[in-house]
């Protein structure tokens, strides 16, 4: 069986990919798929400990989680469409429309 | 029925509504009518009103009437009492005669005037100020109490002024009228002094209260004397006497109708009237009584002598006027107050006379004044010369004449007060009578000094002149009936004035307040008593010394002046030092312009210095102080609180410049912030556990 160490340095190395793709990848989608991909290594750390623990709860924050990531990238998609609709980029470097 | 008392001054009051309001659209005559109209009105309610009066019984003749309440009296809650004032008309033997003679002569005056103005300008405002005098002056001596008195007083004293100032574009006229108004004003400083003093000592202003406390020996003697001074003084202003007579003569520039009513006839006998009314006061402080005689007689001896020596006809008249209410004022001075109310009313009528005469001669020579371009006139103006030759024969003092009963009696009270009074005012009626003499030989009598052309165009008065001027002199003629002195036959008459005014002047009446019958140690009594006593034979004598001496003075200037013309001129010359002196007048008004304007004009320049350099000089100090801390506070606001407020300011942008930088709006850099962030707190939290 692979020890739960394994499944814990996995998950930290998905994590730092997908922290990678968002603090550095200029395309919006990039950057939205990169914040999937840190999801999936939280979703991973409960499986992990979800096994090594012998408790289902784990497994059911992990669904949980998989259902609020859809509906979250379903709301980053469509900001994203009107992004484009509005400033015909989806550059993130060239949104600056946060600035006060 | 006392209560129509107020509508005696109401007539000329209303007609001078009128006149004032809408005469300068009426007609000439329609003005004369409604101003005549008045004061005739005026005239008949006051022989109504002394009817009246006179069919009382003899102690108690008082006729009050509280026409308006003036200033109501207030409680003063235990404190000293408050001014309460009412309109208070009283009716009282002398009061009587003043009406009288005031509306009488008053009237015939408005009559002259209607022919004498006729071609002036301005004719309703002379009628309008002519009517407001009357009020004033029917007022000032109706009047029950010091108040109204005064209303009255300074009444006549503003319609003396704008008479005086008539016409108004001559400045010698205006000038005259400010003197006039001026020299009062000095009087009346010291008038309003007595009056208040006496209202401090008896908490009340009406004549009646104050003269019964005196009369009842109330009131410490030395401020009776000084009141009774202090009125005096205001009676100088008023009546012209040294050394306030300055005005008079030069009110002549008035239009000569006003001379004869206000300059001649009333207004300048109220201070006579004045110190008769207020009798009591004087008979309780002698000294002021003293003081009256001799003022008197000397102002009386003193304008006669400047009578000489004046060439203009109304200027001899002017001071044959300050010398005639000197005489009265010896009068009063001596205690015999019914003397100088009768030598008033006989001075009112042959005065008027005189000077509607010579407003007759000064219209018939189309505005001459100066004797010396007169002379001859008789045979041209017959009806002016036999009225003036009344006149003449009354202030002279002819046997029967009025002027002979009224100056007679007044010599005969002052030579029991003091034979060398007697002297002076003796002295007084020869020079009286040779001034007179002159006046009239330079204008009516001798040679005609006229030019041709003037000559040519001399005319009698109309109608409306001469009717006033031939009444008048029936007057001046005969009122000396009105009081025979004992010693002629008086006992005998029906009516003296004497013995009507005797229980105003007599402080019993006074004292007893209305309680009937009241006689006692009663000091005027007692005083004619004694003289009566003297003897008739001194008495005789002296009328018969001083009727010589007057007619005797008479005739010695009838030769001067209409027979020997040449030898006037010589003794004119012969005396050229004294009649110098005599015809500068004694140089007074000089020597006032240098004593007493200069020193006031150095006044004013010295006050002026101070203004411009002491008061001046610590408003601009106070402005340069004002400036110059105002300058400190500018720097200081500039520079130490806007600073602050600036400081801070600079402060915030410099520290948000900074900040600002954070906020770059890319949500990377946000993102890259919370994982630094996060790493931080994972470390510290490492370190901590």
């Amino acid at each position: 069986m692979v020890p739960t160490s394994h499944l814990l340095v996995f998950s930290l190395a998905l994590f730092i990919v997908g922290l990678a793709g968002v603090l550095t990848r200029r395309n919006a989608i990039i950057v939205l798929m990169g914040i999937e991909l840190m999801m999936n290594s939280a979703n991973i750390n409960f499986i992990a400990f979800s096994r090594q623990l012998g408790d289902l709860a784990g497994q059911v924050f992990s669904v949980f989680t998989i259902v609020v990531a859809a509906g979250e990238v379903a709301v980053g998609l469509a900001i994203i469409i009107a992004l484009y609709r509005n400033k015909d980029t989806i550059n993130i470097d060239e949104i600056n429309i946060m600035k006060g | 029925m006392s209560d129509f008392l107020w509508l005696i001054p109401l007539c000329p009051a209303l007609g001078f509504l009128v006149n004032g309001l809408i005469g300068r659209k009426l007609s000439k005559r329609a003005v004369s009518a409604v101003a005549c109209g008045v004061v005739l009105l005026s005239f008949l309610l006051s022989v109504a009103a002394v009817a009246q009066l006179a069919a009382m019984p003899a102690g108690e003749r008082v006729m009050e009437n509280r026409a308006l309440t003036w200033i109501p009296r207030v409680d003063s809650g235990g404190g000293p009492p408050g001014l309460a004032l009412d309109w208070l008309y009283v009716l009282d033997p002398l009061s009587a005669v003043m009406i009288l003679v005031v509306t009488g002569v008053g009237f015939l005056i408005h009559v002259y005037s209607i022919g004498y103005m006729w071609e002036e300008q301005g004719y309703w405002r002379y009628f309008t100020y002519l009517n407001l005098f009357m009020a004033m002056m029917l007022t000032l001596v109706l009047g029950g109490s010091f108040a109204v008195m005064f209303v009255g007083w300074e009444g006549v004293g503003l319609c003396s002024y704008l008479l005086i100032g008539y016409y108004h574009t001559r400045t010698d006229c205006a000038d005259a009228g400010r003197k006039a108004f001026i020299t009062n004003r000095i009087g009346d400083l010291a008038f309003v002094a007595g009056t208040l003093t006496l209202f401090a000592l008896f908490g009340t202003l009406e004549f009646r209260p104050i003269l019964a406390a005196v009369a009842s020996g109330e009131g410490p003697y030395w401020v009776l004397a000084a009141v009774g001074l202090a009125l005096f003084v205001g009676a100088c202003g008023k009546s012209a006497q040294i050394p306030l007579y300055v005005w008079l003569p030069d009110a002549m520039a008035g239009p000569t109708p006003v001379s004869a009513l206000i300059h001649a006839a009333t207004m300048v006998t109220a201070g006579v009237y004045m110190v008769c009314r207020l009798a009591p006061l004087y008979l309780a402080a002698p000294v002021a009584l003293t003081v009256v005689a001799i003022v008197g007689a000397a102002t009386a001896l003193f304008a006669a002598t400047i009578g000489i020596a004046q060439n203009d006809i109304k200027k001899v008249l002017a001071y044959s006027t300050v010398s005639q209410l000197g005489y009265m004022f010896v009068a009063a001075g001596v205690g015999a107050f019914g003397a100088a109310v009768f030598h008033l009313t006989t001075h009112a009528f042959f005065k008027a006379l005189l000077f509607l005469g010579s407003g007759a001669v000064i219209h018939a020579l189309h505005h001459e004044q100066d004797m010396m371009k007169m002379g001859g006139l008789k045979a041209k103006l017959p009806v002016t010369h036999a009225v003036f030759l009344c006149g003449w024969a009354a202030i002279a003092g002819v046997p029967l004449t009025s002027g002979f009963f009224s100056k007679d009696e007044i010599l005969w009270k002052s030579f029991l007060w003091s034979p060398l009074l007697w002297a002076s005012a003796a002295a007084t009626a020869v020079i009286t009578a040779f001034y007179m003499t002159r006046l009239m030989g330079l204008t009516f009598w001798g040679r005609s000094r006229m030019d041709h052309h003037a000559e040519a165009h001399v005319h009698e008065v109309p109608g409306v002149m001469k009717w006033p001027l031939i009444i008048l002199a029936a007057l001046a003629l005969l009122g000396g009936f009105l009081s025979v002195p004992p010693a002629l036959g008086g006992d005998l008459m029906p009516f003296t004035l004497e013995g009507w005014l005797h229980p105003v002047f007599t402080p019993a009446t006074y004292a007893a307040s209305g309680h009937h019958g009241a006689h006692g140690g009663d000091a005027g009594h007692a005083g004619e008593e004694h003289g009566g006593h003297h003897g008739a034979a001194a008495e005789y004598g002296l009328m018969l010394l001083a009727s010589t001496l007057a007619v005797l003075t008479m005739w010695l200037g009838w030769r001067l002046y209409d027979r020997h013309p040449e030898k006037a001129a010589a003794w004119k010359e012969r005396f050229a030092g004294i009649h110098g002196v005599l015809k500068n007048k004694y140089w007074v008004d000089e020597l006032y312009d240098a004593v007493v304007i200069r020193s006031f004009y150095s006044l004013c320049r010295a006050a002026h210095v101070l203004d411009v350099r002491v008061v001046d000089g610590v408003v601009h100090l106070v402005r340069n102080v004002t400036v110059g801390t105002s300058y400190l506070s500018v720097f200081w606001d500039t520079w130490v609180v806007d600073g602050l407020v600036n400081l801070t300011g600079r402060t915030v942008r410099a520290g948000s410049g900074v900040l600002r930088r954070l906020q770059t709006g890319l949500a990377q850099s946000y993102a890259s912030a919370m994982v630094l962030g996060l790493f931080l707190l994972i470390c510290v939290y490492m370190y901590m556990s």
